[in-house]
């Protein structure tokens, strides 16, 4: 029997229980022998000219072996994303943008001795006004960059029109400006990298969720080919899309390695990661939503107003996804949506769990409640209604995305059935005809997002089957492209290899990570993983296997296409002659030994790409209890049905959806980064940011569901945002639900105790 | 100062400076990396290991205040487990119960917050060994995870409680 689809568990574990994992920090390494430490001075203000930086009282500090300020940092700026005018310098210079920004570093020989060296920088600011709130910053009152002119990143799309078919023109019209607040990832491993020069190349070992991609940026940076720059990613303990590339901070390191002349290395405070590591989310929308008082919906148009923070990162593409998924699972004839990206003087905001896709999620499954609630019809009745049926053909939607297939009405039907929809409601009832003070909310969610990027994807993956050291047998050795930070992948590889090779699991080691030991590679975000990375590990067993077969036809004398695997044995014979076979190692051993075939090693390179995306949907329930006197929700319960196509290990994939859910639910009940108006954070630690605990959260109830998509031979879609995405609306629309009976009609995310309360006093 | 813990089982004594973190010792000067330092105010648990049996930040214990006591680390964890009667019987058990149970259960996932989730695991059952998922909840507020969204800690922690758990 196939070990695919079954629940094997984790080959990562055993190290990681035993010892714990080896994480930037921990990484001990002769070439780092000798290492000095860097701590960042940063800025304590949000906007300002920077006068004259004072390094001289740092350079007497004990410990200090160098101290650097921006003027002297020759690598060049890094262009912004969308609008390259809007530099980003390694360290400020002549002006900084937000607190937290590097202004300085130190270089001290033990790390203990950097803070106190970094307090003694002394920094000259003239102050200039903060722009916190993007919608603010679109007025140009305060200007980022001067040289540009103008806060404004880049706009898209128009703004709809009634003559055109927009939502306008319906009988029933509800707009809302619903919040999506700016989130920390808060991976639990902070940032951390090292960098040497080795032999002439800069080796870098850093956090990140992708090797390659920071290879091909810190070459860049430092006008190196590839081939002189090796990275290597040790555990990482967590990204969730925070550490996808590197940070400016990380790649700095290697050119104050080379100033020194010593290894260098960096690990950040919480505090300085909660500053100074990318944000996600971060954007405001505008939805006008238009129908009938049937409950057909006719029109949708979202408007985005993108916060970037100080300097365009990633987030000037994210409403270019928010934009493509606008429709969400509805079959709507006309859905528009416009998006401004404006810089603030605020951490610069790039990929969270979704990047993106949430944002689109959350605003049409608000929106579609808030119409539900216009036209008094059930929720859940209104999304029956305008979900796109089930479909296995490629589906165009308005907004620009061609889903691969699904069955929308499946999962919610699904979802709704485990919840109990019918009951909750009728204790809805109940709670509300006795002035129940425990208010019960009931929300739902429909969601589809997209996957393995916003066109087609690839990723790489080398196969070679080697003689164990010393033993009798043979190992895999799996080289991926993928970059795994906690989801099992070295699991799930080893189990489409074992499957596919006939070998034992354990006979399987994956390499990841390393730029040296993958030839090329792409990394792990965008939930891309298993359905492109798996398919290429897959594709390069596969190949193995068909060279394998080759040898031994001429090892067993016959033809090829007559030599059989048996993958229970791991050994291949003629078709009807079990009797007479070779296994692994003798193939591994006749090649090494040139006795036949063309001789060539048992190893393949296989480059897997997709022609499109693969698009994963699904439906939540989530029950909350809200007092009605404090303002205190409780989430007691959250149904999730979601469907990711094929599923090859249930635990892991369950294990990305409960992780998942947690962080989507938390978006809508406890987590927002916020800023004074003077741009001064708020939230810069664990115990000012609310970062979900166990105590917050009930088990999660899942339903399982599985429509394959033809995009990949594995049938896989990602599954490690989709628990993100649905669950933020469904809590969030839980909590408007369980006090909509009190006359609220909206509650912006985090829906905290003190916000609740306001709400219903404010409806009294 | 001089001081001199048994880690692990093993006595070890260092030259630390007064306001040494006992992580830090742990981490730097012992080289036992498997503690991990997640923030700066208390709050994640991922420095947790067993003082005299019981579970502590050790961000917030000074080495010194260490000196004389037992520190129980992960990478000491399984040891403390063999020949405990729990049917295995072998000295050097490959897990302890608890990372049996967490294995078992794929209660980790980067495995950052790991090694301080499972001490405090180990600590809540020895204080109550057979705890409701509410008390295992609660018992774990102070040990953040990002990764798991806390369903399989929970259901390895009552797993190894001898508790019935189902998916
Ligand atoms: S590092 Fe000790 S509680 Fe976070
Ligand atoms: S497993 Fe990653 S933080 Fe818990």
């Amino acid at each position: 029997m196939s070990i695919l689809g079954t629940r094997v568990v984790r080959v990562e574990d055993p190290r990681l229980l035993t010892v714990g994992g080896t994480y930037a920090a921990d990484v001990d390494d002769p070439r780092l022998a000798g290492a000095i430490h860097a701590t960042y001075v940063r800025s304590t203000v949000a906007h300002a000219e920077i006068g004259a930086v004072d390094l001289d009282e740092a350079r007497a500090m004990p410990g200090v072996v160098d101290v650097v300020a921006g003027d002297e940092v020759d690598l060049p700026p890094i262009a912004g994303v969308t609008n390259e005018a809007m530099r980003r310098p390694y360290l400020a210079r002549d002006r900084v943008r937000f607190v937290g920004e590097p202004v300085a570093v130190v270089l001290t020989e033990r790390p203990e001795q950097g803070p106190d060296a970094a307090e003694a920088v002394v920094v000259d600011y003239a102050p200039l006004p903060a722009v916190v709130d993007p919608c603010d910053a679109l007025a140009d009152d305060t200007v980022l960059f001067p040289e540009v002119g103008t806060n404004l990143v880049g706009a898209f799309g128009t703004p709809p029109t009634a003559d055109a078919g927009g939502p306008d023109a319906s009988d029933v019209v509800v707009r809302q400006r619903i919040v999506n607040q700016r989130l920390a990832a808060c991976p639990l491993e902070v940032r951390s990298s090292a960098a040497t020069w080795d032999l002439g190349r800069l080796v870098l070992w850093c956090s990140t969720q992708n090797a390659h991609g920071l290879q091909h940026a810190v070459a860049a940076a430092y006008g190196l080919d590839r081939s002189e720059v090796l990275v290597v990613t040790p555990d990482v303990g967590g990204g969730f899309g925070a550490k996808i590339g590197g940070h400016p901070e990380d790649i700095l390191l290697g050119w104050l390695s080379r100033r020194c002349g010593r290894p260098v290395r960096w690990v950040e405070t919480r505090s300085e990661n909660m500053v100074g590591m990318v944000h996600g989310r971060a954007q405001v929308h505008d939805v006008t939503i238009g129908g009938r008082p049937d409950g057909t919906i006719e029109a949708y148009h979202l408007s985005i107003v993108q916060d970037a923070g100080a300097y365009p990162n990633m987030a000037a593409f994210l409403p270019r996804l928010t934009r493509t998924m606008a429709a969400g699972t509805y079959a709507i004839p006309t859905v528009t949506s416009d998006a401004r990206v404006a810089v603030t003087t605020t951490t610069p905001v790039a990929s969270y769990r979704g990047a993106g896709r949430p944002e689109a999620t959350a605003a049409i499954e608000r929106a579609v409640d808030l119409f539900a609630a216009e036209v008094g019809l059930d929720p859940a009745e209104v999304r029956r209604r305008n979900l796109v049926p089930r479909f296995d053909e490629p589906h165009r939607t308005a907004s620009g995305a061609t889903y691969d297939c699904g069955d929308f009405p499946a999962a919610l039907d699904r979802a709704l059935a485990a919840a109990g929809y019918d009951e909750l409601r009728a204790e809805q009832r109940r709670r509300r005809a006795q002035g129940d003070r425990l208010a019960l909310g009931i929300g739902l969610s429909t969601y589809v997002e997209v996957t393995s990027g916003p066109r087609a994807g690839s990723e790489f993956a080398e196969v070679e089957v080697r003689d164990t050291a010393g033993g009798d047998g043979v190992e895999v050795v799996v080289a991926t492209g993928s970059s795994p930070h906690g989801q099992g992948l070295e699991t799930a590889f080893a189990m489409l290899v074992a499957d596919e090779m006939g070998v034992p699991l354990d006979a399987v080691r994956v390499v990841h990570g390393d730029t040296d030991q993958v030839a090329r590679g792409v990394g792990t975000f965008g939930s891309r993983s298993l359905q492109l990375g798996g398919s290429a590990v897959r594709g390069a067993a596969a190949e193995v296997v068909d060279r394998a077969r080759r040898l031994a036809a001429d090892l067993l004398e016959a033809a090829p296409d007559d030599v059989v695997l048996d993958t229970a044995a791991g050994r291949f014979h003629v078709a009807g002659t079990p009797a007479v076979g070779r296994t692994w190692a003798d193939l591994v051993a006749a090649a090494a030994a040139g006795d036949a075939g063309d001789g060539a090693a048992l190893r393949a390179e296989h480059d897997f790409s997709t022609t499109q995306p693969t698009y994963p949907f699904g439906a939540h329930v989530a029950v909350v209890e809200v007092d009605t006197e404090s303002g205190d929700v409780r989430l007691v319960r959250h149904v999730a049905c979601d469907d990711a196509g094929r599923v090859l290990n249930p635990l892991l994939a369950e294990g990305q959806r409960h992780g998942g859910i947690a962080q989507g639910a938390a978006q809508a009940l406890y987590e927002q980064v916020a800023f004074d108006a003077d741009g001064n954070p708020l939230t810069t630690n664990f115990a000012d940011y609310a970062v979900v605990s166990a105590a917050e959260l009930p088990s999660f109830e899942l339903v399982d569901l599985q429509t394959p998509t033809w995009v990949n031979p594995l049938g896989a879609k990602g599954i490690g945002e989709s628990g993100t995405i649905g669950s933020t609306p469904a809590v969030h629309n839980a909590v408007c639900d369980a006090v909509a009976h009190l006359g609220v009609r909206h509650i912006d995310m985090p829906t905290t105790p003190e916000r609740v309360w306001r709400a219903i006093r404010a409806a009294e | 100062m001089e001081i001199t813990l048994s880690v692990n089982g093993e006595e070890r004594t260092s030259e630390v400076e007064p306001r040494r973190l006992l992580v830090h010792h742990l981490r730097d000067d012992l080289g036992l990396t498997g503690t991990n330092v997640g923030c700066d105010t208390t709050s994640c648990g991922a420095c947790t290991v067993l003082l005299d049996g019981e579970s502590v930040k050790s961000c917030t214990v000074l080495a010194v205040q260490a000196d004389g006591h037992d520190v129980t680390t992960i990478e000491g964890l399984a040891a403390t487990a063999a020949g405990d009667g729990d049917g295995d019987g072998s000295a050097g058990a490959p897990l302890h119960p608890m990372q049996q149970a967490f294995h078992a259960e794929h209660g980790l996932q980067c495995g950052f917050c790991t090694p301080g989730m499972v001490m405090a695991a180990v600590s809540l059952l020895d204080e109550n060994p057979h705890p409701t998922e509410d008390e295992v909840r609660v018992g774990l507020e102070g040990n953040l995870c990002r990764c798991t969204g806390y369903h399989n800690i929970v259901r390895a922690v009552l797993a190894a409680a001898g508790e019935e758990v189902t998916a």
